[in-house]
């Protein structure tokens, strides 16, 4: 498995990234960890003239925490994500589904800036930032803007990124009361069967708000408004449970492949995002 | 003067059987300088890259190489054209059919090799494998054989007759040119017989999907033609590297002593490197035509897709029993897939390896076996993975018919079991299928088994859980997995047992050093088993030299003896053998200097440890060191100097290690998830040599059959297409999935065997994968299932419950 | 090659400068051009762990990395670990648990594994299954590689406690 040639940058700051990709257009690709990407081309399936190393470009790193706003640089690593104590403080989501993704060595390369804008549909964070509605910032030719995650993604490997576009943080509020990050995986290293992002609040007995996301049940992450309302004004009683996961099965959309059929899909979906919502509610 | 020694301090000093001896292998493992065939870099090394077919089943209408000569670096690009006037683009597989080298105007399985390229290096080479142009044009895919057998699509053309007959194959006559061959074994009229009139028969289709060994390292080679000299070199992942040289020379025409093969370091095997793949004949013939060193290195993808699959066995049976569970008959019927060649590596005379154990350890006084293989639009091979030949297929076989007879008799699987096995007094046993089973003791194993996992506690709670189960108490189910394996290893008598007429003896050289130290040479080759290890044990023992003393050297076919090689755990039984009585002649010798020394009669001296001692004075003795030194540098009358000695293994019989698992899991009906819990594991393989050692091999073999049952598999799309090319989706279990297991032991040695010693590397695997299955299978027992086909994944376990009515 | 650039590497202490094509993989750097052919290549894909090195602090598959990534980087592989007169002490302790067999997965399995007790000295039966579950093994089943590692860490911290 060995990729063809290309070109390599290595540009200090964003003006140097921007150029090239204007440059090149489509031909020209940028690098976080490269975990999605060098697979793929040592495959000879992805094809990238112009390699854009992001590694040396000042100010894509970090994650601060300031007044209730989380703001995570795309080129932070799932390590750090999950060795972060103030962000597992503020977001424990994020350290529960780290956790969950590849295999160690992967997590140190891997970037939640590569996993967001891969737009690769076995992914985790994406399906977690649309739970945490989190924003994308995007840097392009004519600048800064922000998109929503619940917003960002068309379709396997589409996104609303432009190709002259590089994304470079990720925001999200504090999350309050329950989370869960659940995940059916054949083994370690393997994308989900199915997963489910689950942040839930309560007021007393009731819950008060419910969000919820599921990763690779369809080309995109599925953010299921309906799933989440369902939920919202009722003790969890098994009349809303049950509204919950049909409606989060009205909106995804899984295929088959070694995981298993579709009709299987579907069940391991309801099953753990079942689970994920029992969980969410027992922490919250 | 140091004070004298215990005669168990003498024996402990040895190093010798028995004892848990650290790995003398392991000092250059664990610092990375391991010497494994890709890290051999020689002067002006070339890299040797395939074009492979991404289509099942094509005709090849034209290959364009220009563009990829023109590429700077690239020396030369090989097709089957290229082949043909040398008579290479086709070889002799293993099981007496021929394999094409280079696709010879047509390719059968996706992957096939197409053209070699051959290049400055591997970047160029894979460079240039993209820049071939290869004109296609598809044909109509076989990928399951009963349609193959129905279907009018020849695969093999090349096999037909004139006016499209069909001559015999290498197994006799053909039934369909998709047809391989028909093996019988047993007594067809008598056993039908005995199935008609039973009082009960249960029947099961039982599939054995197909999978792959994956060891970590992929196979590999580098070729060096000597031209000023004439001597080929070949380094390789072999676990034969004789059987490679002989191979090599019977078809390349170069004369056997001028050819070297070298097996270095070997990323384990588990029978991936048995047999002879194209890469080798390619880089053989581009170091030949460029007079440079060539090195070919598959990647993952092309290990998993084209070299060496395993099982793929579709096996029918029926099994008969009075009333009370005695077992009276039993059938079977296989329909094995071998894909595009007939590339299985089994005994010349045993075209489906030794099935013919699917009786397993019960007395079955009648049986009868029948196997088609079929040619299929699949990769070639049929090894046995971690197995002797096709054993794990036939335990799976009959401890699956088992736990379905116990269902149909409405009888525990243990007592059933039991009340079937072979006695103890019964050995040697005559199997109604054609073995002599040389010894076992199965009814010790099997009570010492359920009383260490307190079996009938184990159901008191699977009874539980099953009510629990019902009043929506629990989602989880217990399954209660057991097995009782007859493995038949150690091929083999040469008598019966031969791989392309080559006997399968095995050999041991043994070179005793003045000072006394040694060498010993032998004709197999560790991939991990740690044979300088436990050789020398066995020689320590045996002569009387620490083992610290005795170097193993294996696989360099220009100084070791001629062996078959390592795989169907025949290295203890034969090469094992072989050491044993290679050291009996030095000890023999020894005496004969002893006694001189000591000057007594050659019969008046006994060996003691690690001396001749004089019968009946002790403080007369000679030790084996100071024997050596006098075998060199004494003049001894009618003695010739030295002290060295060969012997060739040629073994009255196989050996039959058994043992008794049971594995304790609890499957998740909601998610198809299992978690095993307990997994104990009890192995009898004779003569224990090192336990560290067997308690590695156990837990190795188990964690490969985990695999294998639980998800392992290459699968197919009907086009052919590999589904499983990459580690993502062909399951190899990591440290998390994989549990620990509790080992434990009886001894009944081999009663034919030098040291009683067994063989144990695959038993664990053999064992392991029914275990693993019939824990799956039982935990819906209760729920009314006979029986489900492996892989147990999360989908199908999920399948399983769902058309059981468990999800409500 | 046309497109061949300068690079510096720092492995086991040494500076390496050479030239090279960005594509090339740290693995065949460290493997074909510096001959440190401890760590292996298994998998290709990043899933079997054989190719495991320390770079920049962290356990890195070199076959999942370009040169060009790797540029200015300091790289530890097994070869850096110890030397014959001086083992590591995970080195000790898989030969002293029989924590390999074919030895083709170990050199990734302890240069992660001394990472791992770096980050957690003392971790759990459990913490090493999850820490090591990038490096696949064939051979062993796992049950030695944990008790290799427990082991090292148990022995990592009585010296600690005896140098205190």
């Amino acid at each position: 498995m060995i990729p063809a040639a290309f070109e390599y940058y290595r540009p200090k700051d964003m003006a140097g990234v921007l150029s090239v990709l204007e440059e090149h257009g489509d031909d020209a690709r940028v690098v976080a960890g490269g975990h999605s990407l060098i697979p793929m081309m040592k495959l000879r399936m992805a094809e990238v003239p112009h390699l854009i190393d992001l590694q040396d470009v000042a100010g894509l790193t970090g994650i601060s925490i300031d007044a209730g706003r989380v703001r995570i640089g795309a080129m932070t690593t799932q390590h750090e994500i999950i060795n972060h104590a103030g962000l597992s403080d503020v977001a424990p989501i994020m350290r529960e589904a780290s956790l969950q993704i590849a295999d160690p060595q992967v997590r140190y390369m891997g970037t939640v800036g590569g996993n967001v804008a891969n737009g690769d549909p076995g992914n985790d964070m994406p399906g977690l930032m649309q739970c945490l509605d989190a924003t994308f910032i995007l840097v392009g030719p004519d600048g800064e803007r922000s998109v929503a995650a619940r917003d960002f993604y068309e379709a396997a490997y589409m996104t609303d990124r432009a190709d002259d576009e590089v994304l470079t943080a990720v925001e999200f509020a504090a999350s309050k009361g329950g989370y869960a990050y659940e995940k059916q995986k054949r083994k370690i290293g393997d994308y989900a069967t199915a997963a489910a992002a689950v942040l839930i609040t309560k007021d007393g007995g009731t819950c008060a708000s419910a969000s919820i996301a599921m990763t690779n049940l369809s080309d995109t992450p599925v953010y299921s408004v309906d799933a989440g309302a369902a939920l919202v004004g009722t003790s969890l009683d098994e009349a809303s449970m049950k509204a919950a996961v049909d409606a989060m099965l009205g909106d995804i959309d899984p295929t088959e492949d070694n995981r298993g059929p579709i009709e299987f899909k579907r069940h391991a979906a309801s099953v753990i995002l079942r689970r994920a919502i029992e969980n969410a509610w027992d922490r919250a | 003067m140091n004070k004298e020694l215990t005669r168990e301090e003498r024996t402990d000093a040895l190093g010798g059987m028995g004892c848990k001896r650290k790995r003398v292998e392991d000092a250059r493992f664990t610092q990375g300088k391991g010497n494994y065939v890709d890290d051999i870099k020689l002067p002006g090394m070339l890299q040797g890259d395939f074009v492979r077919s991404p289509y099942a089943h094509a005709r090849i209408k034209s290959i364009d190489s220009s563009a990829a000569m023109a590429l700077d670096g690239v020396i030369a690009v090989l097709t089957a054209e290229d082949l043909a006037p040398l008579g290479l683009h086709w070889m002799p597989t293993l099981a007496g059919d021929k394999q094409m080298v280079l696709a010879d105007g047509k390719v059968l399985f996706q992957g096939q090799e197409v053209a070699f390229v051959v290049a400055k290096d591997r970047y160029i080479a894979a460079d240039a494998v993209e820049l071939v142009e290869v004109d296609y044009e598809e044909l109509p895919v076989l990928t399951d054989p009963f349609a193959a057998m129905e279907s009018d699509v020849v695969l093999r053309e090349d096999l037909l007759g004139e006016g499209g007959s069909l001559p015999d194959g290498a197994h006799g006559p053909r039934k369909h040119p998709n047809h391989i061959f028909t093996w019988e074994v047993g007594e067809k009229d008598a056993t039908e017989q005995v199935l008609d009139e039973a009082d009960v028969v249960a029947e099961e289709t039982v599939y054995y999907h197909r999978t792959h060994p994956c060891p970590l390292e992929t196979c590999g080679c580098v070729a060096s033609m000597d031209k000023v000299n004439g001597k080929l070199t070949l380094h390789g992942t072999f676990q034969a590297p004789h059987a490679i040289r002989t191979v090599v020379s019977l078809i390349s025409g170069i004369e056997e002593h001028n050819i070297r093969v070298i097996s270095p370091d070997i990323g384990g095997g588990f029978g991936n490197k048995v047999g002879a793949y194209p890469g080798y004949v390619c880089s053989v013939v581009a170091s030949i035509v460029t007079g440079v060193p060539v090195k070919w290195v598959e990647d993952r993808m092309e290990n998993l897709m084209t070299t060496a699959f395993a099982r793929d066995y579709h096996m029918t049976g029926k099994i008969s029993a009075t009333k009370e569970g005695k077992i009276t008959g039993l059938h079977c019927h296989v329909t094995a897939d071998h894909g595009g060649f007939d590339a299985c590596a089994d005994p010349t005379k045993f075209p489906a390896g030794f099935m013919n154990i699917c009786t397993g350890s019960y007395d079955i006084p009648t049986a009868y076996l029948a196997v088609d293989g079929v040619y299929t639009n699949k990769a070639p091979g049929g090894v046995s993975y971690r197995c002797s030949f096709r054993v794990t297929e036939a335990a799976y076989f009959i401890e699956r018919m088992v736990e379905v007879l116990a269902i149909e008799l409405n009888m525990d699987a243990a007592e059933l079991r039991r009340i079937n096995f072979i006695k103890k007094e019964q050995f040697p046993y005559q199997s109604a299928l054609g073995w002599e089973y040389d010894s076992g003791d199965y009814h010790t194993a099997w009570d010492k088994a359920l009383k260490a996992v307190d079996y009938d506690g184990l159901r008191a709670e699977q009874a539980q859980r099953v009510e629990d189960f019902k009043a929506g108490k629990t989602r989880k189910l217990m399954g209660v997995g057991l097995t009782h394996f007859t493995e038949i290893v150690g091929a083999g008598p040469v008598k019966n047992c031969d791989i392309l007429g080559l006997g399968m003896f095995d050999s041991c050289e043994i070179r005793i050093h003045p000072t006394g130290s040694a060498i010993a040479r032998l004709g197999t080759i560790s991939q991990g088993q740690g044979h300088a290890t436990t050789f020398a044990q066995i020689l320590a023992t045996e002569i009387g030299l620490p083992a610290d003393s005795i170097t193993i050297e294996e696989g360099d076919t220009d100084t070791a003896p001629y062996g078959l090689g390592t795989y169907g755990s025949r290295s203890t039984p034969v090469a094992g053998a072989a050491t044993a009585m290679a050291g009996r002649k030095i000890r023999a010798k020894a005496q004969m200097i002893a006694a001189y020394l000591l000057e007594v009669h050659d019969d008046d001296v006994e060996f003691d440890v690690d001396r001749f001692v004089v019968k009946g004075a002790p403080e007369k003795f000679k030790t084996m060191k100071e024997i050596a030194f006098a075998a060199y540098n004494q003049a001894i009358p009618g003695i010739e100097p030295g002290l060295e000695a060969v012997s060739y293994y040629d073994p009255p019989n196989m050996t039959y290690p058994f043992g008794a698992y049971v594995c304790v899991m609890d499957i998740d009906v909601d998610t198809g998830v299992t978690d095993i819990r307990r997994f104990y594991a009890l192995d009898d393989c004779g003569t224990r040599i090192n336990p560290m050692i067997i308690e590695g091999q156990v837990h190795g073999g188990l964690t490969e059959a985990l695999a294998v049952a639980l998800g392992q598999e290459i699968a197919y799309d009907d086009m052919g297409n590999v589904k499983t090319g990459t580690l993502m989706d062909f399951f190899l279990p990591t440290a998390w999935e994989v549990p620990n297991y509790e080992t434990d032991h009886t001894v009944t040695p081999s009663p034919h065997h030098p040291i009683g010693a067994k063989g144990v590397g695959e038993s664990p695997h053999v064992g392991g994968v029914p275990c693993f299955s019939n824990a799956v299978n039982d935990a819906f027992r209760a729920f009314g299932l006979r029986h489900t086909n492996m892989p147990h994944d999360h989908w199908r376990i999920w399948k399983t419950a769902n058309d059981l009515g468990l999800h409500g | 090659m046309s497109n061949k650039k300068h690079f510096k590497l720092t492995v086991n202490g040494e500076e390496q400068e050479f030239l090279a094509e960005p594509r090339e993989l740290l693995i065949h750097t460290l493997r074909e051009r510096l001959r440190q052919t401890g760590p292996h290549i298994g998998c290709e894909t990043s899933h079997c762990g054989a190719c495991t090195v320390t770079m920049n602090g962290k356990s890195v598959k070199a076959c999942t990395v370009f040169v060009a990534q790797a540029d200015g980087a300091d790289i530890t592989t097994i070869e850096g670990l110890g030397n014959p007169d001086s083992l590591h002490v995970l080195q000790e302790a898989f030969k002293e648990h029989h924590g390999l067999q074919c030895g083709f997965c170990t050199p990734g399995m302890i240069t992660r594994a001394s990472k791992l007790l770096e980050e957690n000295p003392t971790p759990t039966e459990e913490e090493v299954r999850f820490g090591m579950a990038g490096n696949i093994c064939r051979c062993t089943g796992y049950q030695n590689i944990v008790k290799s590692i427990l082991a090292a860490a148990s022995e990592m911290n009585a010296a600690k406690e005896a140098a205190e």
